[in-house]
């Protein structure tokens, strides 16, 4: 059973969103992390660069498959998780606790088409 | 088999050497012939080893690999069947082997013959019209044969084809190397049945989509029964469709990719005709194109000429470019030839056929072990999705009150690690993703009976062992140098270098 948490935004491309004001912190779920397997890389944007709703911003590389990320907000991007570059075991050991991107957020709007913590759970079928 | 670990760095002995280079290289000598800038400032750390250090350290690695030569090999999608030696034996000849690619034409004839032929047989093979053997490996035929979809647009003045859709249960090749070429990816779901999803595939047509990737039959070894309408309906959004060759082996002789309506298509040579490959390459994906792509290939070419002798030519203006350095590997080409020519068209006919049936034959003495999650007639490879009974078990309490902890289930991994240890290469596994735990068998046409029968006893063997014990599979493999490498440790953090230096 993977751990969904209540309050935050999630995407069908199982990348959850915790907002801040208009800042959207982006992750991936615990789902995600099971299904990817030992995740031995992750490719992320620098600050500056722009990212648009639904269009690929990186990756992930596990030692099963190399799998995009899609950001689920547009905007641009404030801060990237560096200690994600040395360590990325870390999104597998706590998925939500290390987030991979801030976005300032141009259409905070965007949010409303994001599923809540229960469609998320429907939609992944646990 | 002798056990053997050591790294050729742990032989080195400092001051010991293999060669002598007659006082050439005395004080002074290196600096008269290279500029100062370009010199290095200190000696590279080599290992410093004996003649017969390098030898032994060698022959005895090689004599730890496992090859198509030492044992049966049913790693799917790689079409691993056996290398016939008249093959080497060809491409040995002096003739062909001491030649250099700038001799002067007159005197290469002979080699630019078996050119000209080998695009004409394998033309005539997969009925398309012409063909380029220049492309080094499959995933370089893929890119090749995108630039000239991407160039038969640009010259009509169709610049808005940029997307390529691909099934997503393609090879990982395909996206990259639609990537590389610079266009984007769209992808095409498959049905519950495995094949790519006519309905899913109509609303992503328009005048945007430069063409199609198809690999048919696809990675789960399955016929796209449908390729006649998925053909139709690309052509008519002005698209055009490409055949990704790696599958080709099952079809030698019975189906043509030009004849299903693809335009554009690689052949693996290092797959289906025969040549090394894995370790031992490399390999050669020559791209064949359909009539009116035929001025887009990229050059050189083998020409003809009206007195019968064979000329270079190197480049002309709608051609997609150059690809590699002069045309190929060409003693990979070579050996091919002499696998068409030895299997002649009447045996040709037979490989994929045999091939097919070697595939099915497995699949159906398995498929009461393994969970078969397609069950259809496949063509050179099928896949498995994981163990019927994996031997897991829940915690429970024992009759004398005491706690039983939970046994996990053994997985596709493990399963593929217990094949080691019986002698069997492991088939691919965790591909293609459509399912978790995959397994995915190619026999090829070039084993016996007795070999693919001993390679069921064994995998019903291994089913039979994780039903009872599944512990026994995680451990394995017990009987090779190296059991299980830890490769995710090795991918987060790798070392790639043995001296800090």
């Amino acid at each position: 059973m993977s751990k969904i948490i209540n309050g935050l935004k999630y995407s069908e491309t199982h990348e959850w969103v915790k907002i801040e004001g208009d800042i959207a912190i982006i992750g991936v779920t615990d789902y995600a992390q099971k299904e990817m397997g030992d995740i031995t890389y992750v490719d992320m944007p620098d600050a500056g660069e722009v990212v648009e709703k639904e269009e690929e911003f990186g990756a992930l590389e596990s030692v099963k498959a190399s799998s995009d990320l899609f950001s689920p907000v547009s905007g641009t991007v404030v801060e990237r998780n560096d200690a994600l570059e040395d360590a990325p075991e870390l999104v597998n050991e706590d998925p939500y606790g290390n987030w991979i991107i801030k976005v300032q957020m141009r259409n905070p709007a965007e949010l409303d088409e994001l599923m809540d913590a229960e469609g998320y759970r429907d939609m992944i079928g646990e | 088999m002798k056990y053997y670990d050591k790294l050729i760095f742990e032989l080195s002995k400092e001051g010991r050497c293999g060669f002598s280079l007659d006082g050439k290289a005395s004080e002074g000598y290196l600096e008269s012939i290279i500029p100062q800038a370009l010199a290095r400032g200190s000696k590279p750390r080599l290992p410093e080893v004996s003649e017969v250090d390098v030898v032994r350290h060698y022959t005895n690695l090689s004599q730890m690999n496992f090859g198509v030569d030492t044992g049966f090999y049913p790693l799917g999608s790689c079409t691993m069947k056996y290398n016939p030696k008249i093959n080497e034996e060809v491409a040995s000849m002096s003739g062909f082997a001491a030649l250099h690619p700038l001799q002067d034409e007159e005197s290469v004839q002979g080699a630019l013959e078996v050119y000209w032929k080998m695009e004409k047989m394998l033309s005539a093979i997969t009925g398309m019209s012409a063909f380029t053997l220049n492309p080094c490996a499959g995933a370089h035929g893929e890119l090749t044969g995108l630039m000239i979809m991407r160039r038969y647009h640009l010259l009509r003045g169709d610049m808005k084809r940029t997307k390529v859709i691909v099934p997503d249960s393609a090879h990982g090749t395909n996206p990259a190397s639609a990537a590389v070429c610079g266009l984007d990816v769209v992808v095409v779901k498959s049905k519950e049945n495995g094949l790519v999803d006519v309905e899913d595939l109509k609303p992503l047509l328009n005048d945007e989509i430069a063409g199609i990737m198809m690999t048919n039959p696809n990675t789960l070894g399955l016929f796209e029964s449908e390729i006649g309408e998925i053909a139709d309906l690309v052509h008519a959004c002005g698209g055009l469709l490409y055949y990704d060759g790696a599958n080709m082996n099952p079809l030698l002789g019975v189906v043509r990719p030009g004849d299903m309506g693809f335009d554009i298509m690689h052949l693996n040579l290092h797959k289906t005709f025969s040549t090394p490959h894995g370790g031992g390459g490399p390999g050669s994906g020559p791209v064949g194109v359909a009539t009116r792509l035929e001025k887009c290939l990229p050059g050189p070419r083998v020409i003809q000429a009206e007195d019968g002798k064979f000329h270079i030519e190197h480049i002309w203006e709608e051609s997609a470019g150059r690809v590699s350095s002069f045309m190929g590997n060409f003693g990979i080409i070579l050996r091919a030839y002499a696998y068409i020519l030895s299997l002649g068209k009447e045996h040709i006919l037979n490989a994929g056929k045999f091939a097919t049936l070697s595939a099915n034959y497995i699949k159906e003495s398995l498929k009461d072990c393994y969970k078969l999650p397609i069950e259809r007639i496949c063509k050179h490879e099928f896949v498995f999705d994981g163990l019927i009974n994996d031997g897991a078990r829940p915690a429970s309490v024992a009759e004398d009150g005491t706690p039983v902890e939970a046994v996990a289930g053994a997985t596709t991994l493990d399963v593929a690690k217990r094949l080691l240890d019986y002698g069997f290469h492991a088939p691919t596994i965790y591909f293609p993703l459509l399912f978790h735990q995959t397994i995915m068998i190619e026999p090829t046409e070039t084993e016996s009976k007795e070999t693919i029968d001993a390679f069921i006893d064994v995998m019903r063997k291994i089913a039979a062992e994780a039903a009872e014990n599944p512990q026994l599979l995680k451990g394995a493999p017990h009987n090779t140098p190296i059991g299980r490498p830890d490769e995710t440790q090795a991918a987060r953090h790798p070392i790639l270098k043995y001296w800090d230096c």
